[in-house]
């Protein structure tokens, strides 16, 4: 490396700070699915849910602000997945299918909203978005300080890994929710209402799903694009799995995933011309190998995708 | 999890496949009220870009119809013996990519023997494609509809690779390949820009059905789709090595439709090959109940529903890409259908015991 | 006295199905009361209603002299009722503890607190248990155990045994039947499900008798004799079983295992360790085992579905096994019985040719078998799923039988069937041994395996032993157990 090593630091600060910043869609989303997941659903809907929360924001955002916009993509990832919880836990349609349906529906209705409200050709939008805050005495540790530099929506993914964590199990609530999923029979013979546990779990997904996807608007990018997610929420998904459905994996799961992807910039700046498109491939083949990798002897909720 | 079983149709699958467009288009309609469009002339203009003239029948609709017929197969296949491919549009690209690659380098050949040979490399690359997911399957036990649907986004920023790089046109300049041989180009049906593709797509159908219905290997994938313990124990179907090889059909399939794509219409690899083929397509074999000569029909359908929905932007100025919530209400309502009709059959007599 | 819980005039009708019509039963404080009846009957059925699972069409449910309304088994657990499944129905995956905190609904706050919790009803009720032990690793006997615990955590003071003892091999349903009547001494009032007469008799204060959902008898069980109960419970004098045939033994054996050993299948159980045991043409062997002892495993290599770890296994072909999940194993249940007829059939069937079908010989074969079997069902295409769990293993083994098995293998086929449609079965597999057949044949009931078997063969802990002539029934109990000294 030809960089000074004050150089080279900041360089590894600022790599660290954007493998958070990657990541901290990814583990929202991530942490709502694992609740889906624990109480039995599979939603292949949280990429509509993130699309559906992006434009959300990406609107709430410019008529209120970034806080507004929060709220807005929460609504809207719930909005849509109302629809999922009706249709596959209460008239038991295949949920795999219904969420791609749903998914579907996202990219169709943010498409079709987006240029009706921005015009035809999706005028350039610019969006106020979270400053970033800095942690009192983190943010100026040396090396890795830049970590502690970041927008609040971050901060709020951080802090659902503890509070989901307690959720499932350290209350009532969570052991019924992790016994509909593990084997509904069994749960309602105990009297757990499984169908509500489940409707309540999804929702708290499309929330966190819409969260998730303003955060990549009003934390990231400042602007909105069709099918911009491209393909996050299917990442999540992965990372779930990754993670062992458990919020501390998940949030290790996050961490990683947003590590790898943002090892381009660390490429990009040592002057190695290799061609985007091979960072675009790489977290999906990533996600596929360390699937392979790891073991899956903690298995799934075992009432998975069952009703 | 049986999706849909192998039973056969009943008049209330007929009902709800109908009533399925029915929700879409009006939903659809609402919606464009709501949003100030005029949903007549919208809907009119739907008609009229997808039958509208004999030109919009065949050149556009029917055109488009093939590689929803060709993947929606595909996906049957899949589907019926339980293995949920959600990835059949990378594997569409990976055998668009290939057969572009052969199909610049065929010049001097005879036409039929070329034709057959991109066709062939759409068929293999469509198959390499989905043989990954087969293979993490089997060996790693990683589920195929994470892996499948993983392996479109890789799928599609390697054909960005593609036309940028290796197969990017002489000049350098778009991000596209250049044109096929001549010999390369499937030949069209005369007074139209339909292709032979069509003709294939109708055969496989046929020969679809034939499989699932008369022979012994379309039996053991039926059963393997419907309950794979029972096909397992009872059967003595090696149900893994089944699903594993309906996958990689299905793979081919959509490998045959990207080459089919690229050797009767596009002449070219473009980045935006398929405007999302291999998730419409899903929708095309839900709506026929995973039945091969009703994807014939509801093939046709969605091809009228995207060309008309083009019409509909060209027209009345309504973004063509809400023709996906049009889909995705189908899917929804075929499957809540599904779902009742399943619910309504007679309960044994466990509940008495 | 008030009763601790009385059912008055209950009926329940599900589908075409009248499972309970006018059903009366008391319950008396403190007592062990034998709920008996024939399957179908609608035992589990007046239960699950005084349980608050199933609500009835019509009748009263009074506890401790009050009349309630049970919308849920939440409940029921309110006013004291308690039920133990005889299908376990706690999480697999849980650990022992958290089965109970979901079951009493303990809050969960702290992991501390709920362990003392547990702690102190083991103490309690002395029956001790790991608490962090995962569920689906315990022995069956330990996971009734939970389900105990699931009642009593709620305070329940009226516990419904469901059929407690079907799964146990004999010792441990002693066992567990002096646990019940310990939790009656200890103040609380028990129901016990079953259809052992002996049991009833030998354990219980009081027996009521159900018929096609009516009680036709109740009483003090002391100076009952059991040919009385039997035709309460038959509505007709029991008829004598002619005693098995000796099997016509001296050609070569079908099967052949010569210290044959078998992995556990998914990981779990025991697995099968040095078995050597032969089986002759024209004999039915019977096979006793507890659950998970190794008899999955066997059956599934005799199959062909389980490749053996180590040993010599010779099994003639063809060989037919029927599973006995037949709802998820033995048929689809959502294709019609000719297409199930072909799955059993598979490749060498008279309607495949160069692995093309010929549907319309398959659906004329189905017609001829359902008619020879008696099979209740409207014809060759009707789905699976439409036929009774009587008609369905009736099915199965005529689909077996048509392939005209050298060995037939069939694991539990009479479960959950009523007495008629299972003496029936086993006078087919009878007859199929009869005809030159080798059968094996496995049941959680050693009274019908004695009933109906040339000899036995006992597995337990994955170890199996052949039971020679004139063994009594006490001595195979314990050998079920592993804890029988070995015979020689």
């Amino acid at each position: 490396m030809m960089l000074s090593e004050p150089g080279a630091l900041a360089l590894v600060g600022s790599f660290a700070a954007a493998a958070v910043r990657i990541s901290s869609p990814l583990l929202i989303a991530a942490i709502g699915e694992t609740v889906v997941e624990r109480s039995g659903v599979i939603n292949l809907g949280l990429e509509g849910a993130m699309l559906a929360g992006a434009l959300a924001g990406a609107i709430g955002g410019s008529v209120e602000g970034p806080w507004f916009g929060l709220l807005l993509s929460a609504a809207a990832g719930m909005a849509l997945m109302t629809v999922f919880a009706t249709v596959t836990i209460w008239l038991r349609a295949d949920q795999i299918i219904a969420g791609t349906a749903m998914t579907l529906a996202a990219v169709g209705l943010t498409g079709g909203l987006y240029r009706l409200i921005y015009g035809a050709g999706g005028v350039g939008l610019s969006l106020p978005t979270f400053a970033p805050v800095a942690i009192p005495v983190l943010s100026r540790v040396s090396v890795l300080g830049p970590m502690f530099q970041q927008p609040v929506p971050v901060y709020l993914g951080f802090l659902s890994v503890p509070l989901v964590w307690i959720l499932l199990f350290r209350t009532r609530f969570g052991l019924a929710l992790r016994a509909a999923g593990e084997s509904p029979d069994a749960a309602r013979a105990a009297g757990v209402p499984v169908q509500w546990c489940r409707t309540i779990a999804i929702l708290f997904g499309g929330a966190m799903g819409g969260l998730a996807g303003a955060t990549l608007v009003l934390a990231q990018v400042g602007t909105f694009a069709e099918r911009m997610t491209a393909g996050r929420g299917f990442v999540a998904i992965a990372i779930v799995v990754l993670g062992r459905w458990h919020p501390f994996g998940v949030f290790a799961a996050a961490l990683l995933f947003g590590l790898l992807t943002a090892l381009q910039f660390l490429f990009q700046a040592s002057g190695v011309a290799i061609p985007y498109q091979w960072f675009l491939m790489l977290p999906y083949v990533l996600t596929l190998l360390a699937l392979a990798v790891v073991r899956r002897r903690v298995a799934a909720p075992a009432g998975l995708a069952k009703s | 999890m049986a999706i849909l079983p192998g039973t056969r149709r009943g008049l209330g699958d007929w009902a709800a496949s109908i009533a399925a467009v029915l929700a879409g288009l009006t939903i659809l309609a609402v919606g464009l009220s709501i949003a100030g469009y005029d949903a007549g002339a919208a809907l009119a203009a739907m008609w009229h870009g997808a039958f509208g003239s004999w030109y919009a029948l065949t050149s556009a609709t029917l055109v488009r119809a093939i590689p929803l017929i060709t993947i929606g197969l595909g996906i049957a296949l899949a589907f019926r013996a339980g293995a949920l491919n959600i990835g059949a549009e990378g594997q569409f690209y990976a055998g668009a990519i290939l057969a572009t690659w052969l199909g610049l380098h065929l010049q001097g050949w005879p036409r039929f023997p070329a034709v057959v040979m991109v066709l062939l490399a759409g068929v293999a690359g469509g198959g390499l494609w989905s043989l990954v997911p087969a293979w993490l399957k089997r060996r790693y036990g990683v589920l195929e509809v994470i892996s499948t649907l993983m392996l479109n986004f890789v799928a599609e920023a390697l054909t960005s690779l593609m036309v940028q790089g290796p197969l990017q046109e002489a000049r350098g300049v778009y991000p596209q390949s250049d044109s096929i041989a001549e010999v390369a180009r499937l030949p069209l049906i005369p007074g139209t820009r339909l292709h032979w593709g069509f003709v294939l797509s109708l055969l496989l159908a046929g020969l679809l059905w034939f499989l699932f219905q008369r022979t012994l290997w379309g039996f053991q994938l039926r059963a393997t789709g419907a309950n794979p313990r029972a096909a397992q124990v009872t059967g003595r179907i090696n149900v893994g090595g089944v699903a594993a090889a309906a996958l990689i059909g299905s793979g081919m399939l959509a490998g045959l439709a990207g080459s089919m794509e690229v050797s009767g219409v596009s002449y070219a690899l473009f980045q935006s090959l398929s405007p999302g083929y291999g998730f419409t397509a899903i929708a095309v074999a839900l709506l026929a109940r995973l039945d091969p000569r009703a994807i014939v029909v509801t093939g046709i359908l969605f091809a009228a529903l995207e060309t008309g929905a083009a019409g509909m932007q060209r027209d009345a100025g309504v973004p063509a890409v809400v023709v996906y919530v049009v889909e995705a209400v189908i899917i929804l309502v075929v499957l809540v259908a599904d779902a009742g009709l399943r619910r309504r059959a007679p309960v044994p007599e466990a509940a008495a015991a | 006295m008030i009763p601790a819980l009385e059912l008055r005039g209950i009926s329940k009708r599900f589908g075409p199905v009248q499972a309970l019509e006018g059903a009366d039963f008391l319950l008396r404080p403190g007592e062990v009361h034998a709920l008996l009846g024939e399957n179908g009957a609608g035992k589990s059925t007046l239960m699950s209603i005084a349980a608050g699972l199933v609500k009835p069409d019509q009748g009263e449910v009074v506890v401790n002299g009050v009349t309630v309304r049970l919308g849920s088994p939440r409940d029921a657990a309110r006013y004291g009722v308690g039920m133990v499944h005889q299908h376990f129905s706690s999480v697999p995956a849980f650990t022992a503890m958290e089965n109970v905190a979901l079951a009493a609904r303990w809050p969960m706050g702290s992991p501390r607190v709920v362990r003392q919790r547990l702690e102190e009803l083991t103490r309690r009720s002395g029956l001790a248990i790991e608490p962090d032990a995962r569920t689906e690793s315990l022995s069956v006997i330990l996971r009734q155990r939970i389900e105990i615990l699931k009642a009593l955590a709620t305070d329940a003071s009226i516990l419904l045994f469901d059929e407690p003892t079907g799964t146990l091999a004999p010792p441990d349903a002693l066992d567990l039947l002096r646990v019940i009547r310990q939790l009656a001494g200890q103040g609380s009032s028990v129901v016990l499900i079953t259809h052992r007469l002996d049991e009833a008799l030998a354990h219980a204060d009081r027996v009521t008798v159900l018929r096609r959902g009516r009680m036709v008898f109740t009483g003090p069980a002391q100076g009952l004799g059991g040919n009385e109960l039997a035709s309460h419970m038959l509505g007709h004098p029991p008829e004598n079983v002619s005693p098995p045939v000796p099997a016509v033994v001296g050609s070569p054996p079908a099967v052949q295992a010569d210290r044959l050993s078998i992995a556990a299948d998914g990981g779990r159980g025991p697995g099968i360790r040095d078995a050597t045991f032969q089986i002759a043409p024209g004999e039915v062997v019977g096979l006793a085992a507890v659950e998970g002892s190794g008899q999955r495993e066997l059956l599934r290599a005799l199959a062909g579905l389980l490749e053996p770890k180590s040993g010599v296994l010779q099994v003639q072909a063809p060989v037919c096994f029927i599973p006995e999940d037949r709802t998820t194993e033995g048929l689809i249940q959502e294709f019609s019985l000719a297409d199930n007829l072909m799955l059993g059939f598979g490749a060498h069937a008279p309607w495949v040719r160069h692995g093309v079908l010929a549907p319309a010989l398959c659906e004329r074969m189905t017609a001829e078998l359902i008619e020879e079997y008696q099979v209740r069902s409207p014809g060759p295409l009707a789905q699976a799923a439409t036929l009774s769990g009587g008609n369905q293993q009736r099915f199965m083994l005529a689909r077996a039988l048509a392939q005209q098995p050298r060995v037939l293998l069939a694991e539990q086929p009479a479960r959950g069937l009523d007495i008629q449609a299972s003496r029936d079965i086993y006078q087919r597999l009878r007859k199929a041994a009869d005809t030159g057949a080798a059968v094996l044949l496995h049941s959680n009931d050693l009274d019908e395996l004695l009933a109906w078997c040339d000899r036995l063969m006992v597995l337990a802990g994955g170890y199996l032993q052949v039971v020679p002539p004139g063994t009594d029934r006490d001595a195979i109990g314990r050998l079920m157990l592993g804890s029988g000294s070995r015979l020689s």
